[in-house]
């Protein structure tokens, strides 16, 4: 599993670690929605810190968790993100739609 | 420019292969001294078309992908993806940055990735028959130039 959750007075931090690509992202997304539906958080926060390798997989789960952190309400901020990872992120836009 | 070495490879289309062949390739193109950041470019540029097989080729089937990788001691680099899977109808479209077919959690963003972070990319499709992605780098040669400093 790539990833840990965390859930704190109505922020969830979910700690990604390792690579994330479509064969990893699968179980991160399971993990993180379930947590969404059952705490229904006002702020999804996705740390980065401990991702070494991340292609457009990545930037689906994060197009993924805006939606449905949108359907529930809250929001979603990118946190810790390693210098490796900026390039993907700055091509997909993503920041448009984070904080 | 000659050819320093070239491999072939061929693997089942199984998404846990996408680790598989961006850390085989990255560690094939290592004897040309790439920067971490030029490294962490091939692995997603062979990454994102591995995937592609596997997702669209194949729609999650079963099917064999092959890669074939040169360099040459000019520090170019070329990679080709192959597979049999269905094929892209619409190559131009299919490249279009957020042009997704399988929408959902895909960001449709492979192709931009590709040819982003590679200095040439080459898509060939035949509708049934596969499709094969061409992709090429240029590595600055750091530790030749040493050289031929030292040696003139």
């Amino acid at each position: 599993m790539n990833v840990k959750t965390i859930y704190d007075d109505g922020e969830l931090t979910a700690l990604l670690f390792g690579e994330i690509d479509h064969h990893t992202a699968r179980d991160i997304r399971l993990s993180v929605d379930s947590e969404i539906e059952k705490h229904h958080p006002t702020k999804l926060i996705l740390d980065f810190r401990r991702v070494k390798f991340m292609d457009s997989s990545g930037i689906g789960l994060i197009m993924g968790r805006y939606r449905l952190m949108k359907l529930v309400g809250g929001e979603i901020v990118l946190c810790n993100v390693p210098p490796h990872l900026e390039r993907i992120i700055a091509l997909s836009g993503v920041r448009s739609i984070t904080k | 420019m000659e050819l320093m070495n070239e491999m072939n490879l061929t693997f089942s289309s199984k998404s846990m292969n996408e680790n598989f062949a961006r850390t085989a390739v990255s560690a094939f193109v290592l004897p040309l001294d790439p920067t971490i950041t030029e490294l962490a470019d091939i692995k997603t540029a062979v990454s994102e078309a591995v995937t592609n097989s596997i997702i669209h080729g194949y729609e999650y089937g079963e099917g064999q992908i092959g890669i074939n990788a040169k360099i040459y001691d000019n520090g170019r680099i070329v990679i080709k993806i192959k597979d049999k899977g269905k094929g892209i109808e619409n190559i131009a479209q299919a490249m279009e940055p957020l042009f997704s077919t399988v929408g959902g959690e895909r960001a449709g963003l492979g192709f931009a990735v590709m040819q982003s972070f590679m200095d040439k990319l080459k898509v060939t499709s035949k509708v049934n028959c596969g499709t094969s992605v061409t992709m090429e780098k240029y590595i600055i040669r750091r530790s030749k130039a040493l050289n031929d400093d030292v040696n003139p």
